[in-house]
């Protein structure tokens, strides 16, 4: 027998009175015999699957039952137990999103839609979280997210936003699927090879969930079509590969107000934050300047492991689901690293900066701007004509001149792993970044054909040569790839 | 009394004012505290810290030690703990979702909406037996017996 005191709000069920007796070896026999005795006290101390709720609080002495076994906690005659109410409340579910900081201002008048038999049925495992529930749900039903590419973190972005129930996803696109998209664009398949990659996207979507509206924007975003489009959305996904892109949906987001889950994908290394909330850093917090042109890589330059995108764009998909339900601790001021050789995250804390030109306290950028030229890229000008003075030539030239006899040195400046997939027969290797220690091997006097993969590391290198006095160096255009289409098909290209 | 008119519970002018000053103070967070009286009648305030950790914008929460003190304080003052107060920054003054899953039989909830950092509607609240939702009761704007009775309002 012990004694248990019985707080306000409970006397009402045991007769008015502060302390009652009752029997038990540990605390959880004596609440269920406390129960017995008084009937009406169980609705208050436990919920529908028999635990205690959560506000309800059990002490021995003046210690949390949580900090000691629990129910299992043995109980005396000369102990005393206290039922102690933690008092809790708060606003109305259905728009705890407008007051939670991290969260995305949906349009304040926005209607929840309902949702279908159908759809509770296939939101099931979510509906029966109380974090997520019928409001998470109506939430995403409500929510427009559009996605920056559909290839290998659209991809992932895309799929599992459309499962979750994102009721509108808006996807921008311009290119067409190709082979080597299929190792990590797992929207795409054998037989979308060729097809436009929104038209292959739109049919994976709807397949997966007919419940939802997918848009599909089939142009190259630009300064001038960007906050246009970005406008009815609520987030914008970022899944570019590219520094223009990325500082253009960048400005965009900040501009707009609306919140941008950014991922980026390089080789065996992935980032991914979220930038350009309400009093979060953006992505120039971080990147005041984009790199010099050519020093970071693209993935078709670098390669990039298939499944990389496939964890980062997922995370990119976690953020937006939590935005727009307006739950847990967003990946806001925080920038996540992922090495998926070591297996390992690490996480930079990221400040809003004052004088960032973009969302800083006096911007200097308030409208989009020219991003290729932002970010040093000419625009692509009309071929000079320099019929005397050539520095390139194309396949169908050199394969004329091979034939002819002519005596010529082919440099393939690529990596020696891509020169096990192809090669033009006969040529001379020196990677590109062995250029400037071991150019002396090659003749002075000779005619130099510089070769990569598509024309842009031998350009580089044949810029080199001729800043070091050579003066026959051609570059070869469309690199390798162009030999195997007019050339070479028996080759395979990558 | 007509039932539609549900349980009643009269409150000071003093009270009043707290309450509505306690939401303005705390504005855009919620704020709350304990309501101490008898008989259906408050008289005296305990303004509690919001501790809760899921964003006090849209949360409160009354620690259990917090609450020891709010009853310990009734005792002293004779009087009896009769529920709490809240407010709902920016929202209508009813109950939500979130309160009926937390709320405790008997004590009266007075939520007061605060708009824009204006405090607005003020009503008040009782759990059904059967838990199932709250019932509205009505508040009573009584007599102030005592006018410094504002000083009441413990930290």
């Amino acid at each position: 027998m012990a004694k248990i005191l019985i707080p306000t709000p409970l006397r009402p069920y045991t007769d008015k009175q502060d302390a009652v007796d009752a029997s038990g070896a540990t605390v959880g026999e004596l609440l269920a015999d406390l129960t017995r005795r008084h009937s009406g006290l169980k609705a208050h101390l436990y919920n529908e699957q028999g635990k205690l709720r959560s506000f309800v609080n059990v002490y021995v002495n003046d210690e949390d039952i949580r900090y000691l076994q629990k129910e299992q906690t043995p109980v005396t005659a000369s102990d005393t137990v206290s039922i102690i109410p933690s008092v809790a409340g708060g606003v109305p579910a259905t728009t705890d999103a407008d007051a939670n900081v991290g969260s995305v201002r949906l349009q304040p008048d926005r209607e929840l839609p309902a949702l279908s038999n159908d759809e509770v049925k296939r939101y099931s495992r979510h509906l029966i979280m109380p974090e997520v529930g019928v409001d998470g749900q109506r939430k995403l039903k409500a929510a427009k997210v559009l996605c920056i590419g559909a290839g290998g973190l659209g991809s992932p972005v895309a799929m599992y936003l459309a499962a979750a129930g994102v009721g509108t996803i808006g996807l921008v696109d311009f290119d067409v699927v190709d082979y080597s998209n299929l190792q990590r664009q797992i929207l795409h398949s054998t037989p979308d090879v060729g097809k436009p990659k929104l038209q292959s996207a739109k049919e994976k979507l709807q397949a997966l969930n007919p419940e939802i509206d997918i848009r599909t924007h089939e142009v190259a975003l630009s300064s001038h079509n960007a906050l246009q489009l970005f406008e009815p959305y609520d987030v914008i996904v970022d899944g570019t590969d590219n520094f223009p892109t990325r500082y253009l949906v960048n400005d965009a987001c900040v501009i707009l107000g609306k919140p941008n889950a950014y991922g980026s994908i390089f080789r065996f290394e992935g980032q991914a934050s979220v930038f350009a909330t309400r009093n979060g850093p953006c992505y120039r917090c971080l990147y005041p300047e984009p790199p010099p042109p050519g020093l970071v890589p693209s993935c078709a330059e670098g390669g990039v492991l298939g499944v990389l995108p496939g964890l980062i764009g997922v995370i990119q998909a976690t953020e937006t689901v939590k935005l727009i339900m307006g739950i847990g601790e967003p990946l806001i001021g925080r920038f996540l690293i992922y090495d998926a050789l070591r297996m390992r995250f690490r996480e930079l804390k990221l400040r809003k900066d004052p004088d960032c030109p973009v969302c800083g306290t006096h911007p200097t950028v308030t409208k989009l701007i020219d991003y290729e030229q932002f970010c040093g890229i000419a625009p692509a000008a009309p071929e000079p004509v320099t019929v005397n003075n050539a520095t390139e030539l194309t396949a169908l030239e050199l394969k004329q001149r091979l034939d002819r006899g002519d005596k010529l040195t082919i440099v393939d400046v690529r990596e020696p792993n891509e020169l096990q997939i192809n090669r033009i027969p006969g040529s001379v290797h020196i990677p590109l970044g062995d250029i400037p220690k071991r150019y002396n091997e090659l003749d002075p006097e000779a005619e130099l054909i510089m070769q990569c993969k598509s024309g842009v590391r031998s350009g580089k290198a044949a810029d080199f040569l001729r800043s070091v006095g050579y003066k026959h160096v051609l570059n070869l255009k469309g690199g390798i790839l162009d030999w195997i289409d007019k050339v070479d098909p028996t080759q395979p290209k990558y | 009394m007509p039932a539609s008119e549900g349980r009643r519970l009269t409150i000071t002018a003093a009270v009043d004012r707290a309450i509505r000053a306690h939401g303005q103070e705390t504005y855009p967070h919620e704020c709350c505290g304990a309501l101490l009286g008898r008989d259906a009648g408050v008289t005296d305030l305990v303004a509690l810290p919001n501790t809760t950790e899921e964003g006090p914008r849209r949360r409160f929460l009354v620690r259990p030690s917090d609450y020891r003190l709010a009853e310990r304080r009734a005792t002293e003052l004779g009087a009896e703990l009769l529920g709490f107060y809240h407010s709902h920054p920016d929202h209508p003054a009813r109950p939500s979702q979130y309160d009926l899953d937390h709320a405790w039989p008997t004590f009266a909830y007075i939520i007061v909406a605060v708009a824009q950092g204006a405090a607005a509607d003020m009503t008040v609240w009782y759990l059904k037996d059967d838990r199932s939702s709250f019932e509205e009761g009505t508040l009573h704007h009584g007599e102030n017996p005592d006018p410094d009775a504002a000083a009441a309002v413990h930290r």
